[in-house]
């Protein structure tokens, strides 16, 4: 058993979770709630790393991620060091690819709250704050607690941009699922099974988590 | 402008074309009536601040909401005002007592739920207050929007056609308890609704709205007696609608002409003699003349004319004259099944009637 490749994960499934949610949010309403001119060009932005082979994404990051662009240029210039084959690399590349995950369950669950809800509460005397945090927060939190499990079960089992943005540097960069992969290509079959098992019940665990936490929003509670 | 009670004026071309002025006493229930897409619920969201016309004023209880001429336009939630939703728009993931206690946000925490639970048990709800809506009845969850309506301690109720996803008795059972309701309520109460029998049975005066426009404001009873245009009297489903022309104001009463007949009307002397004019003949102002048997009155605008159809509608015979109008309009009125049989009314008989003057309303034409 790889305990720190799994360490690493769990990790990275958090930090990505925690870097992704806020955006999420605010994105996934802003989409369920205002239409625009140049809406369905941000959704299929969005929805992009969906379909998007993981190494084409996993290409374009570490070529944005190199010294000579001004993205990573700038991050060397800040912290000496550059962002592909690092920890921050693979975290940013993970909240990029995790995007649609935490999207679209979150959009989904802010549109599906009757818009006069939202008056109901404005007219009962809410801030537009207080209604976020009063009405809509609990309604859409089904989907926001399904964009949290989705995004971090997803980042657990990430290969193709995690092999391409950060290598497989043992501790910085070697996630649980390429350390699988190692595993299976040195024929170490066994370590790789109980790896399997554990990211298996990880896995089942958090869909059933979600299930739990949301059961019997706004529903009838007996008979 | 009136201090006390709401004042308002909308103007608007676009998204939804508006031009109508109200005032509502604090107390008073006025209802808007109107067609479907007339305007009322804008008119009413308008009020609440869901809505933003693009010109005009909401005054209410002295404080001005929206002023479109100052660049004023408070937001819904620092608006006093109650809503009830036609379909309630309940708080789905609350119970009926955290439902209105989310609308006492100005008041201190520790009274919030003895005051909701004292305005759950005003419209009957008492042991209810831990059901969520999904629990309740549709009676049961209208109420809850009410008192979570009053809740916020309104100045304006407002009232979206609260009783049009109910069934009927339980609509009888809720317009009773709306109108024992208001006696305690010392606010500007507007009712919105398409249903012409709920107005009059609630209201005070009603505003008849069509295609954004307000045409006539009056207490029920006045506007089904003397609407103000022939397109009022449509739109409130008056039938006796006639043309004719104002021929002179004497004696205290208006003479027309209509056709070749001369009519007496009630006084309408701001027009004068010569102006085309709609006329109709309201509800009871037709008296059927009994056959060989003259009564007082059949010298009152006597009409003769033949019957084309008899129609029975419960305990009432509809009949429908033929009275030689020129533009071809039948005139059509009501009495007791029993007294048609009594004066043998039949299809192609000879039938004479007399018009009321008191009930004979003369109209401008626009």
């Amino acid at each position: 058993m790889d305990w720190p490749a799994l360490r690493l994960s769990l990790w990275l499934g958090l930090g990505t979770v925690v870097i992704l949610l806020p955006l999420a949010l605010w994105l996934g309403r802003f989409l369920a709630l205002r239409r625009f001119r140049g809406r369905g060009v941000v959704e299929a932005a969005v929805a992009l790393p969906l379909v998007l082979p993981p190494t084409v994404l996993g290409f374009y990051l570490l070529a944005a991620f190199g010294a000579g662009t001004w993205f990573g240029g700038a991050f060397q210039a800040l912290f000496g060091r550059t962002l592909a084959f690092s920890f921050e690399g693979l975290l940013l590349a993970s909240a990029i690819a995790n995007i649609p995950f935490a999207v679209q369950p979150i959009q989904n669950a802010f549109g599906a709250i009757p818009p006069n809800l939202r008056e109901a509460a404005a007219t009962s005397g809410m801030t537009p704050w207080a209604v976020f945090r009063r009405v809509e927060l609990p309604l859409a939190w089904p989907g926001i607690a399904t964009a949290i499990v989705l995004t971090f079960a997803h980042t657990l089992g990430e290969f193709g941009v995690v092999l391409m943005v950060g290598g497989a540097i043992p501790g910085e960069t070697r996630t649980a699922a390429i350390a699988i992969y190692d595993r299976v290509q040195a024929f170490d079959d066994a370590a790789a099974a109980s790896m399997s098992a554990l990211l298996l019940v990880i896995c089942l665990v958090a869909l059933l988590l979600v299930q739990r936490l949301t059961r019997g929003i706004g529903r009838r509670r007996h008979g | 402008m009136a201090n006390a009670g709401l004042s308002l004026r909308l103007k608007a071309t676009a998204p939804i074309a508006l031009d109508l002025a109200l005032d509502c006493a604090p107390g008073e229930l006025l209802a808007i009536i109107g067609p479907s897409g007339a305007g009322k619920s804008t008119t009413l969201r308008a009020i609440a601040g869901l809505h933003h016309p693009e010109s005009g004023h909401v005054i209410c209880d002295g404080e001005a909401w929206l002023d479109t001429s100052r660049a004023l336009d408070l937001p819904a939630h620092r608006r006093r005002v109650g809503l009830v939703f036609q379909d309630y728009a309940l708080f789905p993931h609350m119970t009926a007592l955290a439902n209105v206690m989310a609308a006492m946000g100005h008041v201190l925490t520790a009274e919030r739920a003895p005051r909701a639970a004292a305005l759950l048990a005003r419209v009957h709800l008492a042991g209810l207050e831990q059901r969520r809506p999904a629990e309740l009845s549709g009676g049961q969850q209208q109420r809850v929007a009410v008192a979570r309506a009053l809740a916020r301690d309104p100045a304006v109720l407002l009232l979206d056609e609260p009783f049009s996803a109910v069934d009927r008795a339980t609509r009888r059972r809720l317009q009773v308890e709306l109108a024992n309701l208001r006696q305690g309520l010392a606010i500007p109460i507007i009712l919105v609704t398409h249903d012409l029998d709920e107005a009059a049975s609630l209201a005070d005066r009603m505003l008849l709205l069509h295609r954004g426009r307000g045409l006539q404001t009056a207490p029920p009873a006045e506007m089904l007696a003397r609407p103000a245009s022939a397109e009022v009297a449509r739109l409130l489903d008056l039938r006796n609608l006639f043309t004719g022309v104002i021929l002179a104001h004497e004696d205290g009463l208006t003479r027309l002409r209509w056709g070749d007949q001369l009519l007496e009307a009630a006084p309408m002397p701001s027009l004068p003699p010569g102006t085309a004019v709609d006329w109709l003949i309201g509800a009871g102002g037709v008296v059927l003349h009994r056959r060989g048997r003259p009564s007082a009155g059949e010298r009152e605008n006597p009409v003769s004319g033949t019957i084309i159809a008899l129609l029975p509608m419960g305990e009432e015979m509809r009949v429908t004259l033929d009275v030689g109008d020129p533009e071809g309009r039948q005139l059509t009125f009501a009495l007791p099944r029993h007294a048609a049989q009594r004066n043998a009314l039949a299809v192609g008989e000879a039938c004479s009637v007399s018009l009321l003057r008191d009930a004979l309303h003369v109209m401008p034409r626009p």
